[in-house]
């Protein structure tokens, strides 16, 4: 089993919940950000590769992806900026799917396996398109998350669960991300198909939007994603925001979960 | 023409890159349009909408004057003269027809120029479906005037002011829509691009303009044309036409615009749920394209097209918006039509290449009419 599903699995089979923020990466502070949720209860980091055109990104991730690309961060400066990053939490990039093609499936494996990458998300790249792209990310390690989403029939989500490695991330509700006054109820009802289906970790992320919301997905998921919500601390107000946020989310859980 | 593969794919081309939350919409989309192509009920009732409401079948007039001073014969298939002035509506009427047969209440579409948008607002309003149109903060600016027909007719109009502000971010954003809405809405893609089927289908419900076009050259003059010309964008016009030739000699000729050449500069690539050609950086960014049309600014192209270059049956040059302007005036002066500054790139490339086109039938898609740009135009020229 790979780096990133046995970390997630040790905090599972812990009685706690699992905790992974998304950062931008290139937005200014982003390294000092990863390091201050590293510090403060991430099991893993999610790093976004920064796309001209985030389509399953709201407001709040779209604007942080064009801050990071005017201030001219591209796949490899941050490649190399994760290299020196030295935290201990696996560490997961999600990006488009044309910024691994544009690359080349083999290179780009090889590109995130030498800079120490566990895993990928690529959230437009659906199970029928996934197949070459996993190839390469099996041989060289990278451990490739699959989604599953509110609008799928019941035969499919085992398909998609197979083929999963790290985590299932469970889309929370139907549209993009960014933050929402409540959790959807979609958020628990897919979780909820999901979790008989599968050992690998059940995770819900987008629209997860506070501590209280997160303990309310954790109730049904093995845990959550913090998107918008941490980018939006990032973007106004530092690094130093999103280690107190994080460090606040998991209090909530340890609170109902507490991690042995 | 042949149908996609079982994955959506032309050649190499297209394919379904969408997030996961659309993957049943697009199946579903699939198996509905395959239904109704099938059924005959469906096809007439298309049929009728686009005789009676349309005004099909778009007659061809040939250009006497500007072809005798080219030294060609130049006949035009005129998509201008279709209800709401350009070819997009043979496609939306098709679009909206399925999304009511899906019991859909809602479309929504991104527009450029804008005519896509009006032809969906339009559409909509026939059929008692309510409407949103994305559309680029630029495009906004510069296509005022439909911006204000389509609030007209009853949709919503949404600036979109993410990235370039154009063509491409509009579909980002309604995109973005479809992800939140799509149990009660269509997304109605304006263009031969987007996920399987969506680049099949749109070309199934544009050949109805290669068809007609085909038939009326035998009738008129005997014989199929030379050369087919028609500008490319997404392609949506360039495939309807090219459907009905290309089983025949006729070279097939797509041009683009120079700021934005797709198949010229590009390279393969995926944005928008397709895999085509695509003008991107060298990490895979995908560019604006600059263009003085605002129908054609867009940095990729149908799938469909991609193959058509990549086997050599179709050619895809570029004019540059200095070769667009001349075209645009020498059309109105020779022929007395005011093209759309889209279609005024396929005639550039006609008036730059007639040398070589001597005594030769060349047949070109007038896709719209020029009326949108006119604002425009009076401000470049004064
Ligand atoms: C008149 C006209 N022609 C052509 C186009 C380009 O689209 P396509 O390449 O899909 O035909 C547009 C798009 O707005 C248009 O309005």
């Amino acid at each position: 089993m790979q780096r990133l599903e046995s970390a997630l699995r040790a905090r599972r089979e812990a009685g706690g919940k699992i905790l992974i923020p998304y950062v931008t990466g290139g937005l200014s502070g982003w390294q000092d950000a990863v390091r201050a949720a590293a510090a403060s209860g991430s099991d893993a980091i999610e790093i976004g590769i920064p796309f001209s055109d985030p389509v399953m990104d709201g407001p709040v991730i779209q604007e942080a992806s064009q801050r990071a690309l005017d201030a001219g961060a591209t796949p490899v400066s941050i490649l190399n900026d994760v290299r020196r990053l030295d935290v201990d939490v696996p560490l997961v990039v999600m990006c488009y799917y044309n910024t691994v093609h544009h690359a080349g499936h083999e290179r780009f494996a090889s590109q995130l396996s030498q800079a120490g990458i566990a895993g990928a998300i690529v959230p437009d790249l659906p199970l029928e398109e996934a197949g070459p792209w996993c190839e390469a990310a099996d041989a060289a390690d990278i451990a490739t998350v699959m989604l599953a989403a509110p609008t799928a029939p019941d035969d499919r989500l085992p398909r998609i669960c197979e083929r999963a490695r790290g985590f299932v991330y469970s889309v929370g509700l139907l549209g993009v991300t960014g933050e929402r006054a409540t959790l959807a109820g979609t958020a628990t009802a897919l979780a909820g198909r999901l979790k008989p289906l599968t050992e690998v970790p059940v995770v819900v992320g987008v629209g997860v939007s506070n501590a209280e919301q997160a303990v309310e997905a954790s109730r049904v998921a093995d845990g959550v994603i913090q998107g918008a919500a941490v980018v939006r601390r990032l973007l106004e107000t530092g690094a130093e925001a999103v280690g107190d946020y994080i460090a606040e989310v998991r209090g909530a859980l340890e609170h109902h979960w507490p991690t042995r | 023409m042949s149908e996609p593969s079982a994955t959506g794919r032309f050649g190499e081309f297209g394919g379904r890159f969408v997030p996961e939350t659309l993957v049943p919409a697009c199946q579903e989309l699939e198996q509905a349009f395959r239904d109704a192509w099938d059924d005959p009920i469906f096809r007439g009732d298309l049929s009728a909408i686009l005789q009676e409401y349309a005004g099909r079948p778009s007659i061809i007039t040939e250009c006497h004057q500007l072809g005798a001073r080219l030294g060609i014969r130049l006949v035009l298939k005129r998509e201008d003269l279709n209800h709401t002035g350009s070819h997009k509506i043979n496609n939306v009427l098709g679009q909206t027809l399925l999304a009511k047969r899906m019991g859909k209440k809602r479309i929504v579409a991104e527009t450029g120029a804008g005519q896509h948008g009006v032809a969906s607002a339009t559409a909509a309003a026939l059929m008692g479906l309510e409407c949103k149109v994305y559309m680029g903060a630029v495009d906004v600016e510069r296509q005022a005037l439909n911006v204000f027909r389509m609030r007209l007719l009853g949709a919503e109009v949404e600036a979109v002011h993410s990235g370039s502000r154009t063509l491409k971010d509009a579909v980002n954003e309604a995109m973005r829509d479809w992800v939140a809405s799509v149990e009660s809405t269509h997304y109605c893609l304006g263009s031969v691009m987007g996920p399987h089927p969506y680049p099949w289908m749109v070309r199934q419900f544009h050949r109805v303009i290669g068809d007609e076009a085909r038939e009326q050259c035998s009738e008129r003059f005997g014989s199929d044309p030379d050369v087919v010309v028609a500008c490319v964008g997404g392609g949506s016009n360039a495939i309807g036409i090219f459907s009905g030739f290309v089983d025949t000699d006729a070279r097939l000729i797509g041009v683009e615009p120079a700021g934005g050449a797709a198949v010229g500069r590009g390279v393969p690539g995926v944005v928008h749920g397709m895999r085509s050609f695509l003008m991107q950086d060298e990490y895979g960014q995908v560019q604006e394209a600059h263009s003085i049309s605002a129908g054609l600014d867009y940095p990729g192209v149908g799938p469909e097209h991609s193959y058509l270059a990549s086997i050599g049956r179709a050619e895809y040059p570029t004019v540059t918006d200095a070769e667009v302007i001349d075209a645009f005036q020498l059309m109105a002066r020779t022929e007395g039509i005011i093209p759309a500054l889209e279609c005024a790139h396929a005639l550039a490339w006609i008036v730059r290449e007639s040398g070589s086109l001597q005594g030769r039938t060349v047949l070109m898609n007038l896709s719209g009419r020029g009326d949108k740009d006119v604002a425009q135009m009076m401000e470049i020229l004064s």
